[in-house]
């Protein structure tokens, strides 16, 4: 039993569903109790996805224990594939259907359906949500891939992108551009966009892009051994790693690297006079392995930061990691526990954390500035605008980014130099960026104080002011400018709770 | 025509039952409501990381520096055999009230594997109490998805507290559910003011707030989700009061009425005291409603707010009603509420979401109440959504919010109203 207050990844079974909701015309039944279903707010609501993820969960409760729930199963199946019809059918089972042993993937067989059944074993109780993303897509290329010939140009597809995925949707056009600026063709990305039928092509490129080793690596593998595929092993995130992926590239095919398009803004907007505020800020960074390693390379050769923590939450990663920290002088922190990840950062009181969106809240508890840089992420982690991580734009992006939640260049010496005046004290942060400054006292405004800009001196009663205190700190002050208001209108001297909610009633919209 | 109801109402009408796929939370997911209200009470799930996956994703942004739940995750080696998961159980509670000393009600919440692999949370409870005696009492319930649905977790874990509840003869009101601050403040001052004395609310924001049952307390539930509840405490011998949920000017009038009247409040006195929120009530509900008047609302299953919810938006805001959906119904606690929906009004209970769907593009309400879930993609099919978990979670009972309650389901229709873009997602 292991406590646990946040986690940084779900359950096996979620990433199973990252993999089929990436997909086209494949769908997931899934053995689950009903509570389970909350797995589709993340990718309608905090990807904004416009259609609800393929999958059916048999929602079996506790009066089908023992006796159905394996003839609910089937029949959760064969009512999938009538009304859905996918070209692919996967079939898995959560923690609790786990515990019940009902096999979907053999109760499936049974059923003869005219399509390709996929079963996926996910331990729930061992491994977790990119493990299940892993597994899942390397089942699902295992069984639908097949010797082809290579295709006549030069071409290779792009591994490892998923649903919920941070920035995948971008990086791939991203590092799309790249290659085709190398005479590069893609032949399939996958799982992001691929149908069945995609995957049945894969062979026939001449290599594979692994794009997020968290998520496609089984699968480039298995291709590698399988169909002499070779992979690429770098990861393109930042500057120094985009020149090294071309070049990795460029001997798996024989392509001429020089062609390659890679100018990023990133090494002059470093290298201008702006960014020597940057230089041996110390940082912290964390994530899962690809982008915390990623991002540890930027953070030191790129931007000149001092790196002072380094870690990742996937035990997968722990080896390359520590190998990585260990060049950079410090020790890795492998772990999935929030409070210790906490712990840490509050020991070596970094001045900026690139972190995950977990990392973010406890840069706002402990005023340390943080720019994200890996998922977990939340809904402000997939913007409207392009902004990949990968290749020269996502370099420009990672710029911005990290920078942002720092004091630039002349307004630092401003807060050195008013120290104690009141608008410049230490905890103002950058004046460009309220949302994300840190400013834990912030409350300290005497909230009954009327201003002075009403014609007769109106008075709160002690209850009414109470009860506006109860109202949520950001609409607080329009309560109170309305209430007098409306108070003054009506030619009342004092503010009960009553003027309170008559106020309120009156301006109700 | 919404407004004009037949005696009845929809009391006996037939209710669609419906079992395929449910797309509902389970009840661990009022923890995250309840941990807020009972400031001195700890939630120590036993489950797996899906359960703490749930939290972590039910409660959003929400990540507060320490809460007060956590998930003792199941590990292989605890599924081995039953005697270590038990040990192991204490062993996490050791841990967990040494670094947090502040707790004096600890609620082990049972969940889908634990009641699968039969882990017996009562007998630990009852072991673990006598172990932290006085310090801190220990109380369990389940809020498994193989038998609760979201706001029944709420229930159950109010079910186990009265079972817990000493007894006590003294005439009292005890009000049953979960409110936001300011909501319980505003029912408690007008209660206070019909001349009530002796009222008391469960759940305790403190253990000290003592609560006692017996056959001298009258009780009304605040909440249309608390049957389990309801029955417990018919069982301790309470009087319940029924009403309609008070909700609306209308529904917070029937309720408080229902009260008084048990309670010989005058009425004069009773009008003295509600009539002004009342009236005020009715007016900024009129002036928020305008858009709603004669649009219609599909319901899917979500909280069981959703008959008294109904019963709001048609009587007091003039919608029309296509489906009403909910994942229970309990007729005793819901009845007064059913009796004032027209007729026509589809009832479902249970759900099969894909069939509901189909029904959802035949009904083309303009008004889709649903879960997160299915809100955007039905978004970007053109359907107008309001969220249900938001009803859930902001202060909606009572005069004072019956505007807001009524602005929450105005928003979207506006919205669409406004955007002259379209919506291709
Ligand atoms: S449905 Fe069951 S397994 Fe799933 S989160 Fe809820 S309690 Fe946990």
């Amino acid at each position: 039993m292991k406590l646990s207050v946040w986690t940084y990844e779900g359950p096996p079974h979620v990433g199973a569903i990252r993999v089929a909701t990436a997909m086209e015309n494949v769908h997931l039944v899934l053995h689950a109790p009903q509570g389970d279903t909350y797995a589709d707010l993340l990718f309608t609501m905090i990807e904004r996805r416009n259609h609800r993820p393929p999958v059916t969960y048999t929602t079996f409760q506790a009066r089908d224990l023992g006796s159905d729930t394996a003839s609910l199963f089937k029949k959760s199946c064969i009512e999938a594939y009538e009304r859905f019809k996918p070209e692919l059918l996967l079939v898995g089972a959560s923690c609790t259907a786990e515990l019940i042993q009902d096999d979907p993937g053999g109760l499936a067989e049974t059923l003869g359906l005219p399509v390709p059944v996929v079963p996926l074993e996910l331990p729930s109780y061992q491994r977790k949500e990119n493990f299940g993303a892993d597994e899942t897509f390397f089942q699902i290329v295992k069984r639908l891939s097949r010797p082809l010939e290579k295709t006549e140009e030069i071409t290779c597809n792009l591994i490892g992108p998923t649903a919920l995925g941070f920035r995948h949707r971008d990086d791939i056009t991203e590092i799309t551009k790249v290659l085709n600026s190398m005479g590069i063709q893609v032949n399939i990305c996958a799982p992001y966009g691929a149908t069945p039928r995609d995957i049945e092509v894969i062979s026939q490129a001449h290599f594979n892009v692994l794009m997020y080793p968290e998520t496609g690596e089984m699968a480039c593998r298995f291709l590698e051994r399988t169909f002499s595929q070779p992979f690429t092993k770098t990861v393109p995130i930042g500057v120094g790693a985009l020149s090294d992926f071309v070049k990795e590239v460029s001997e798996i095919v024989g392509a001429n690297e020089i062609n390659a398009e890679t100018y990023s803004q990133l090494p002059w907007y470093s290298a201008s006079v702006d960014s020597t505020y940057l230089t041996g800020k110390r940082v912290f960074i964390f994530g899962d392995g690809t982008h915390a390693m990623a991002a540890a390379r930027i953070a030191r050769d790129e931007i000149g930061f001092e790196v002072v923590g380094l870690g990742c939450f996937n035990r997968e990663m722990a080896r390359p990691m520590r190998k990585l920290a260990a060049s950079f002088g410090v020790d890795a922190l492998i772990s999935d526990d929030y409070l210790e990840v906490e712990k840490h950062i509050q020991a070596i009181a970094p001045e900026l954390i690139l972190g995950t969106q977990m990392e973010r809240h406890i840069g706002k508890r402990l005023g340390i500035p943080c720019a994200v840089i890996s998922a977990p992420v939340h809904v402000q982690d997939f913007p409207a605008r392009y902004s990949p991580q990968m290749g020269p734009e996502g370099a420009n992006v990672i710029f911005d980014t990290w920078v942002h939640p720092l004091v630039m260049g002349l307004e630092e010496h401003l807060l050195t130099m008013f120290r104690d005046d009141f608008e410049f004290h230490d905890q103002a942060g950058p004046s460009h960026h309220a949302a994300h400054s840190p400013s834990p006292k912030s409350e300290l405004i005497p909230e009954a104080v009327t201003e002075g800009n009403l014609d007769h001196k109106i008075i709160w009663l002690q209850d009414a002011e109470k009860e506006l205190r109860k109202i949520p700190f950001f609409v607080r002050g329009k309560a109170r400018k309305n209430t007098e208001k409306y108070a003054q209108n009506n030619g009342y001297s004092e503010i009960s709770i009553e003027t309170l909610y008559e106020a309120k009633a009156h301006y109700a919209r | 025509m919404p407004n004009e109801n037949s005696l009845a109402g929809c009391s006996s009408a037939p209710v669609l039952k419906e079992r395929g796929q449910h797309e509902v939370f389970c009840g661990l997911t009022s923890i995250i409501w309840l941990h807020r209200k009972m400031q001195d009470a700890f939630f120590l799930v036993v489950g797996s990381r899906t359960c703490a996956h749930l939290l972590q994703s039910a409660a959003g942004v929400m990540v507060f520096a320490e809460p007060r739940f956590a998930t003792a995750i199941l590990e292989e080696t605890d599924l081995a055999g039953m005697a270590d998961a038990q040990l192991e159980l204490e062993r996490t509670v050791a841990e967990l009230l040494s670094r947090r000393t502040d707790i004096k009600r600890l609620f082990l919440v049972g969940s889908c594997p634990s009641e699968v692999i039969k882990l017996d949370l009562a007998t630990a409870a009852e072991k673990l109490s006598e172990k932290y005696f006085p310090r801190v009492n220990v109380i369990n319930y389940s809020g498994s998805g193989i038998e609760t649905t979201f706001t029944q977790g709420e229930d159950a874990c109010l079910e186990a507290v009265i079972r817990g509840l000493e007894p006590s003869e003294e005439k009292q009101l005890l009000i049953l559910g979960a409110l936001p601050d300011i909501v319980h403040d505003q029912m408690l001052r007008i209660l206070d003011q019909l001349g009530l004395k002796n009222v008391s609310v469960l759940p305790q924001i403190r253990v000290e707030d003592e609560v006692a049952v017996g056959s001298n307390t009258y009780f009304i539930c605040a909440q249309p989700f608390l049957g389990a509840s309801f029955d417990e405490m018919v069982r301790r011998g309470a009087i319940p009061i029924t009403a309609p949920f008070p909700f609306g000017a209308n529904g917070t009038t029937a309720w408080l009425k229902a009260i008084a009247d048990t309670f010989g409040v005058s009425e004069n006195t009773f009008k003295a005291v509600t009539d002004a929120p009342r009236r005020r009530a009715e007016l900024a509900i009129e002036k928020v409603s305008k858009i709603l008047k004669s649009r219609s609302v599909f319901f899917f299953p979500d909280s069981q707010l959703e008959i008294p919810l109904a019963r709001f938006l048609n009587q007091e805001c003039g919608m029309n009603l296509i489906e009403v959906g909910s994942p229970y119904i309990h007729k005793t606690l819901v009845g007064p509420d059913l009796e004032l929906l027209p007729e026509t009004t589809t009832l479902s209970e249970g759900q099969d979401v894909d069939k509901q769907l189909d029904r959802l593009l035949l009904g083309a309400p303009d008004l889709t109440v649903c879960g997160l879930g299915l809100a955007n993609p039905l978004e970007a099919k053109g359907f107008t959504t309001k969220w249900a978990i938001e009803l859930v979670f902001s202060p909606i009972h009572f005069y004072e919010q019956a505007a807001d309650l009524a602005s929450l389901f105005a928003r979207p229709i506006n919205r669409s109203e406004k955007l002259k873009i379209g919506r291709v997602a």
